[in-house]
């Protein structure tokens, strides 16, 4: 992990938005681990907090993960259907901690979601564990912490942030 | 003349020819908002928190209830309080945290000094007030006019005059006491707050949480989901019936094939998971016998307390209440309950399947949400199009859990409050 540097982490969260921001869900799926995990936790518990013992948002393991993908590319997600047009804004990228086998990555996010004329933004920062396999970065852990207090005026989140 | 003057009734019903509709306007015309403050917020009891979020002395929250800014505390003698969150010198909101522990509360616009209780401790110069200043109880934090709670939930009043929170609740009181019961240690609230809203009139969510017709389509997602899981489904039938517990009050009760942590097992939780719901089905049964344990254990529960509170004990217990801010926008708190002495195993289960389904990022609440908003843009057309049918089920014996008898028993009340309450 040593000669990772922050352009490459980089690219990677960049195509990440991308394929988020196009509605490539299958394969943005495969940019994470089979022991990845996603976390919205809720706004008034701590950032580090475990969904096993606090109310989250979202707290996903790889297949609940896998399932909210193929659930959301159906007809029957009404909330996505027709998809809302998303754009991910990926910044301020910093490698925070980097061990033999992990980094640590933060960002901050802004993803604006429009649908049915009405546009909603959500911000907030984005904790990463990344590892590399296969000669590939892949994500172990996405932590997405709001920075709004709850989901006012979002209403869900409906779409992956 | 404003709407609620020219209409005396939004509701159109004719029980011989089975016809319940309700105007569309009661979703729209701020008038009719303006009415339902004063007539239903304004009167009725409404729910504040669950004695579990402060448990200790000068442990508070601070919430919106009815509009009113609300301090929720324990005091140092542990009773609780519900306060007014405002000084009574000039206006400002004393308490500006959501949560935590207080010796005391200070207004920091002025510097006065209130106790746990509300009362006034200290102000800055106070050699020139009064010399009976502090005893005048008009210098302390006001308290809400009837504060009651029932098995842990607290409930608010605006209306001194309003009967007791028991005889309010009436019928609603066993099916609380079916939840508390499930715990021999009791209940609590499980840290974080769902917060969020929706771009649709309050009543909307009303009926949307009592309503087991819309489950099969709008939850066409989550059904998938089930299938796709580690074996899937518990092998009981979606079936069961609606009762109206007066007062507008309402509940579905039911059985589901989702797992229940209380004690309906499916195969995604394992052996280990079936041992540990053995053991909390006979810990039931040797506290309640046998049937009511089946009650609490195999039957879920969507009950509707009026007129904006909902307690969901289905694949996990929630605790929900919202309040309308606009006529087409609300906003909605939730949060999840569940026994004191559960073990880490049913704690992360059972909160793992409540966001299976529950909640804003769960597979199912963003798809009401949807259709909440879609139902408010369609009542742009109200000109023309002008009623919602209610009228499933109606001339049944027994309603079923799918049919509407439930939002009738609603809409009964609360047209009752609005048009013929007496000024």
């Amino acid at each position: 992990m040593q000669n990772i540097s922050r352009a490459d982490i980089e690219d990677f969260l960049f195509a990440e938005a991308e394929l988020l921001d196009e509605w490539r869900l299958p394969e943005w799926l495969e940019l994470f681990t089979e022991d990845a995990i996603y976390y919205v936790p809720s706004t008034d518990v701590a950032p580090d907090s475990s969904p096993d013992k606090n109310l989250f948002y979202v707290a996903d393991d790889r297949f609940r993960l896998s399932e909210r993908v193929k659930r959301l590319m159906k007809r029957t997600a009404h909330a996505e259907f027709p998809h809302s047009r998303t754009r991910h804004l990926v910044s301020n990228v910093r490698i925070r901690g980097r061990s033999d086998s992990e980094l640590e990555v933060g960002s901050a996010f802004i993803t604006y979601r429009t649908k049915d004329g009405m546009t909603d933004t959500y911000f907030g920062s984005n904790r990463y564990r990344i590892v590399v396999e296969d000669g590939r970065l892949r994500i172990k852990e996405k932590r997405c912490l709001l920075d709004s207090e709850g989901l006012r005026t979002q209403g869900r989140v409906s779409i992956i942030l | 003349m404003n709407a609620r003057e020219r209409m005396n009734t939004a509701l159109m019903v004719d029980e011989s020819k089975q016809i319940f509709k309700v105007s569309r306007q009661a979703f729209v015309d701020p008038d009719i908002l303006a009415a339902e403050r004063s007539r239903i917020f304004d009167k009725c009891w409404l729910y504040l928190g669950h004695s579990s979020e402060v448990p200790k002395p000068g442990d508070f929250v601070t919430r919106q209830v009815g509009g009113r800014n609300i301090l929720f505390a324990r005091d140092a003698k542990r009773t609780l309080r519900a306060m007014l969150n405002t000084c009574p010198h000039r206006g400002a909101q004393v308490c500006r945290e959501k949560h935590g522990s207080a010796k005391s509360f200070q207004c920091f616009y002025h510097g006065w000094v209130f106790g746990l209780d509300g009362g006034l401790r200290s102000q800055p110069g106070e050699a020139s007030y009064a010399p009976d200043f502090k005893e005048r109880s008009t210098s302390n934090m006001q308290q809400v006019a009837r504060f009651e709670g029932y098995r842990d939930f607290n409930f608010i009043c605006f209306d001194k005059n309003a009967e007791s929170l028991e005889t309010y609740l009436g019928a609603v009181k066993e099916y609380l006491d079916i939840i508390a019961d499930q715990a021999e240690a009791g209940m609590t609230i499980v840290g974080g707050t769902q917060e969020y809203s929706m771009r649709a009139n309050w009543k909307l969510l009303t009926e949307n949480s009592i309503d087991g017709y819309h489950a099969l389509t709008t939850h066409a997602t989550y059904f998938d989901y089930l299938k796709a899981t580690n074996g899937g489904l518990a092998p009981v039938p979606l079936e069961g019936a609606a009762r109206d517990l007066g007062n507008g009050h309402a509940v579905l009760e039911y059985k589901a094939p989702w797992g229940r942590p209380v004690a309906q097992w499916v195969p995604m939780w394992g052996e280990d998971g079936k041992k540990e719901v053995d053991r909390l089905y006979q810990g039931l049964v040797a506290r309640h016998g046998e049937e009511r344990a089946r009650r609490i254990a195999l039957f879920n529960r969507n009950l509707f307390v009026f007129p904006n509170l909902v307690v969901n004990d289905i694949m996990a217990v929630t605790v929900r209440t919202y309040y309308p801010v606009a006529p087409d926008f609300m906003n909605v708190s939730a949060w999840a309950l569940a026994p004191k002495d559960e073990t880490d195993w049913a704690r992360k289960y059972r909160l793992f399947n409540f966001l299976e389904f529950l909640g804003p990022g769960g597979f199912a609440t963003p798809d009401d949400v949807e259709a909440l908003e879609q139902c408010q843009r369609g009542f742009r057309n109200s000109a023309e199009a002008q009623w919602n049918d209610i009228s499933k089920g109606m001339g049944k014996e027994v309603p079923a859990y799918d049919d509407e008898l439930q939002m009738r028993a609603f809409w009964s009340n609360w047209n009752k409050r609005v048009f013929q309450a007496s000024i």
